[in-house]
């Protein structure tokens, strides 16, 4: 799970990105708090095969990217 | 062809239009909108620094904030928050901002100059990229300057607030500030037009998530254009505007004018463009944002912009006071900047790289 509240895009992506290379998971979490870093981690999600699904969570959005 | 986003395509449009209005009506020539020189602007209009023909409170600032605040607003991303490195981040917002004067333009001006035919803008886009690329090494080995964290409501209007006050003092009571006679501090659009227009680009600005380092930097980490598109489109619609309607009697605009000397408001000292937007561009990545970004994050309630703003309005002062800001070419003389400007220079880049290294996670190797 990457955990990316309170950071600013880039960094979430940046997270997600070492994840994905790291450890090339079919599954991943992502926790983030801004509109836009929803927008991009998803962008980036479904450029590298991911399909994204987005829930609400309060202030938080969980983004539970799947191969 | 990857997917276009059309709505930063539009925000680009939109700024490309605004900044050939604003130059029309007034505005100095390819400085439609200049984040840099306006916020170098508002502290000589503030006193802050003595530099007679750059003091003039510019609205276009105001208006840009306001408007992100208020797209922020309808669209419920109006966020108060705050608490990550804010020392840290004035300095890096003064650096960026010495770095940027050094060339005499943010960002989004050079894009405005080179749309404009000033090759010294190419210059310094050379100078952005490598200093982008220089960036984005620290932020994929996992730079940060640390979370940031909810704040009370009144963070988050802080810089808004400062900004509406001194708006609203300066044409209550105008002879109270500084405002230039001569030079391009004294060379502006109608405050209210200026004003409204710059509302309209900050809320596309907000909206599109538009950033002039946002682009270059996406497509080097993620090999994502989607800024870049937003870049392009400002350029090509600057390009267009000024070689259709430049010089053709549409208020001031000026002729499109391909070339490196005798610029407006620019010098041709390549050395210097170039480093001065290194060190812009490196600042600006590591700050998470160009300047224009970092008064649109400022508007969404963002204390960690705000106080970014804050940093380059002093930075601003700092680089008139010491004469480090770049003097344009005149009478087939190259301008440039003082031995001090380039002293500060290197060694505005020995602090960059300390900034850079210290705010690495402990114990980072070399992993890309």
């Amino acid at each position: 799970m990457v955990d990316a509240r309170g950071y600013s895009c880039p960094i979430p992506v940046v997270m997600v990105q070492r994840a994905v290379k790291a450890e090339d998971p079919k599954s991943l979490t992502v926790l983030v708090d801004e509109q836009v870093c929803v927008e991009n981690v998803t962008r980036f999600a479904k450029a590298s095969g991911y399909s994204v699904t987005v829930t609400r969570d309060g202030n938080d959005f969980k983004l539970e990217l799947k191969k | 062809m990857k997917k276009v986003n059309w709505m930063v395509v539009i925000a680009g449009v939109a700024v490309g239009i605004a900044a050939l209005a604003l130059s029309a009506l007034g505005n100095p020539a390819n400085m439609g909108f200049c984040i840099a020189c306006f916020e170098r602007d508002i502290a000589g209009g503030l006193g802050l620094h003595s530099a007679a023909k750059v003091q003039y409170i510019r609205p276009e600032i105001i208006g840009l904030v306001l408007g992100a605040m208020v797209m922020a607003l309808a669209k419920g991303e109006f966020r108060a928050k705050g608490g990550s490195s804010p020392a840290t981040r004035f300095l890096l917002g003064a650096l960026v901002m010495i770095g940027a004067l050094v060339f005499l333009g943010c960002p989004l001006r050079m894009v405005l100059r080179l749309g404009g035919g000033d090759m010294n803008a190419l210059v310094a886009l050379i100078g952005f990229a490598l200093g982008i690329f220089i960036g984005a090494q620290f932020v994929k080995r996992g730079f940060s300057l640390k979370r940031t964290y909810t704040m009370g409501a009144a963070e988050g209007i802080a810089l808004p607030a400062f900004l509406i006050v001194v708006g609203v003092a300066f044409v209550a009571f105008r002879a109270l500030f500084k405002v230039s006679e001569e030079g391009p501090g004294s060379m502006r659009a109608p405050f209210f037009i200026a004003l409204a227009i710059a509302i309209v680009v900050g809320a596309l600005a907000q909206r599109s998530r538009l950033c002039m380092v946002g682009g270059i930097r996406d497509a080097m980490l993620f090999k994502d254009f989607k800024l870049l598109y937003g870049f392009l489109a400002i350029l090509i619609v600057t390009v267009i505007g000024k070689l259709a309607l430049g010089g053709m009697g549409w208020g001031k605009l000026t002729p499109f004018q391909l070339g490196f000397e005798n610029q407006p408001v620019a010098h041709s000292s390549h050395l210097w463009n170039l480093l001065g937007m290194v060190l812009a561009g490196w600042g600006s990545v590591l700050l998470g944002g160009c300047p224009l970004r970092q008064l649109i994050l400022a508007g969404e309630g963002n204390g960690d912009s705000a106080v970014t703003v804050f940093g380059m309005i002093a930075g601003a002062a700092i680089s008139h006071n010491f004469g480090m800001a770049g003097n344009p070419d005149a009478n087939g003389v190259v301008g440039g900047i003082s031995m001090t400007g380039k002293v500060f220079v290197l060694f505005a880049f020995a602090v960059l790289l300390v900034i850079s290294l210290v705010n690495m996670p402990k114990g980072a190797k070399k992993q890309a």
